[in-house]
Parts: structure tokens; sequence; C-alpha cells
């Protein structure tokens, strides 16, 4: 089966939307070092997101650059999840989010990287080793939030709460998909799951999210964060740094 | 939210020289120290190994003893190979 245009772009804007979440916690964050931490992760996420632009681009053959699709698309032709384009402000919330993404893209990075398309393999070759760090930093803060005092226990399993109904999409199925997004579900709930009893948290029981967000339906929160994230491009056509 | 401790950070650059120390941080602990560290001072490929300590650990001489500790080295100027003359003719010196 060949690559879809819209399966690039989902891990394109799911990479790109999280990115620019994770962008709002630069000056925010509780200590300079997780400033830094948090920015770098942003970082990694928008330049997988510029590879995997680049490369939607040039699969749906009407020239449109890594810079059209990120800044003149309106939200109804983004294709990534619920999960990464609510707000975030709430560090547990940042956390859980960024458990369930990058071990989600953790896995399927290593999956594409054994793929017959030889692009993504080498965008994925690169991002694995990324996202591998960023299970890791949300899998060390989960132990220490769950495992912490009362207070972050609390907070931490309400973080879950309110996005475990999320992780569901992640595994929809998507047309002219390289891998099967269903065929990660076992694997990557696994791992998210055994984070969560290793932090002394519960996994929650709870119903899964409408979603839509891999056909163009979002919630209000994504034309919100495209406005900021575009506003200067459309401003200004064509300006560079 | 000042309660994290101080860290110092060493970095090696690259294999075969010594670990440098490199500057400080906070974390709450040994582990997340190690990972503010890989992120506060080798983002631009510095290491390739880091090591941390906590502050407290280290013992440092005291300023106001410093000539007690140093100034004694200075006249004794044999301490340094440039002290002796090398004789004609040794050999493998």
């Amino acid at each position: 089966m060949t690559t879809s245009c819209d399966y690039v772009l989902a891990l394109a804007d799911d990479a790109l939307v999280s990115a620019q979440r994770m962008s709002w916690w630069i000056s925010r964050a509780p200590e300079l070092e997780e400033d830094v931490a948090l920015a770098n992760i942003g970082l990694d996420q928008l330049g997988q997101a510029r590879a995997l632009l680049t490369y939607a681009g040039a699969l749906e053959g009407a020239g449109r650059t890594e810079d059209d699709l990120a800044y003149l698309r309106d939200d109804r032709e983004f294709r990534n999840v619920w999960l990464v384009e609510r707000p975030q402000p709430d560090f547990g919330v940042t956390i859980a989010r960024l458990l369930m993404l990058a071990t989600w893209q953790s896995e399927l990075y290593a999956a594409l990287v054994s793929s017959s398309d030889a692009t993504l393999a080498g965008i994925a070759g690169k991002a694995v080793k990324e996202v591998a760090y960023h299970v890791d930093h949300a899998r060390l803060w989960t132990l220490r939030l769950g495992d912490g005092t009362e207070v972050s226990h609390a907070r931490m399993q309400a973080a879950l709460e309110s996005e475990w109904p999320h992780l569901e999409e992640l595994f929809a199925p998507v047309d002219g998909a390289v891998v099967d997004p269903r065929s990660l579900r076992d694997r990557v709930m696994g791992r998210i799951e055994e984070v969560v009893v290793e932090a002394t948290l519960s996994v929650p029981q709870v119903a899964p999210a409408i979603g839509g967000g891999r056909r163009g339906l979002h919630t209000e929160h994504l034309g919100h964060l495209l406005a900021e994230m575009q506003h200067l491009h459309r401003s200004h056509p064509g300006a560079t740094w | 939210m000042n309660a994290w401790p101080l860290w110092e950070v060493f970095v090696r650059s690259r294999r075969g020289l010594s670990h440098v120390h490199v500057g400080s941080l906070h974390a709450p602990d040994a582990e997340l120290a190690l990972r503010n560290a890989r992120d506060v001072y080798t983002r631009r490929q510095e290491g390739v190994s880091l090591w941390v300590v906590p502050s407290s650990s280290i013992v440092a001489s005291d300023p106001g003893e410093r000539d007690a500790f140093f100034d004694p080295a200075e006249d004794k100027v044999y301490r340094h190979p440039t002290f002796y003359d090398v004789p004609e003719g040794v050999e493998h010196l």
C-alpha cells in the first residue's frame, strides 16, 4: 500500500501541535531546569513535524512546503488527535499527556524504522531516540508525582483521568497508514499502564472520548492555538528570520 | 519552589579527557539532576559523559586560608622540572 498524505499529516500535526503546546511552558515551568527540558522536548517535536510536513507536501504533489502546511491551513485541515490540542496549563496534565503521546510515538517510530517507506524510516530513525528521552522524562515525573505527596498524587491521578479518554483516538485506523495504529495499541497501553502502576496510581476506568481529529474535526481550542501560531506568518507573508 | 537542592555538573567532552566542572543546577534528586544536566549543559553536543554531585558533598578550601594553603609552594622552585639542568648526553629524559 502506498503512504497517504493524510497519514503523514496526522503524524506531523500530532508533533506540531504538541510542540506548540509545550512552548507555552517556556518561562512558566516550576524551575528553570524543567523549563529548558520542556522546551527541548518541544523543539524535538517541532523538528519531527518539519520533516514530516515536508514529506506530506511532497506526497500531496501540489508544491506546498512545510511552512505552507504549518501556517496556511485552517483547523479543519489539521489531522492531529484531541489529546495534544487542548490547553495544558497544569503540570500534571502536561506530564500525563507527554507520557501518552511519547509512548505512542516511541512504538510508532520504532515500527516505522523497519517499514517499506524509506523516507518515513529515515525520519523515524532520528525521532525514535528523541522520543525515548521524552518517555523517560514523563515517566520519571509520573513516578515522582504519583509517589510523592498526597497533593501531587491526587493531582497526577486527576491528570490521568482527564487525559485517558483521549488515548483511544491514537489507535483509530487511518487510510494509507504505513503502520496500522491498531497494531500499536497493546504495547503502548501496556507500557503506559506499567508506569501508572509503578507510580502507585490507578489506571483510569473511563469511557473513550469521541475524538475526530484524524478527520479534521477538532475542539474549539485548536482554532485559538492556530491563531497564535499562524498569526505572524499570515500577517507578514513570506516573513523569515 | 526553591527547595530543590543544588548539584554540581561535570562534563567529559571527549573520550580520553577528564570530566570538567561546567556549572551547577537545581534538581529534586540524583536521577533528575542527571537529566537536567543533559538538558542544560549538553544541548550542543558538549559531552559524552556526565557526572552530577550534590554541592553539599563538595569540601572546598577556605579562601581565607589561601596564604597558608598555597603560598609555601611559591619559593620551592626545585619542585618545577625547569629548576634542573639536564646534563649533556643524557638520553630518554
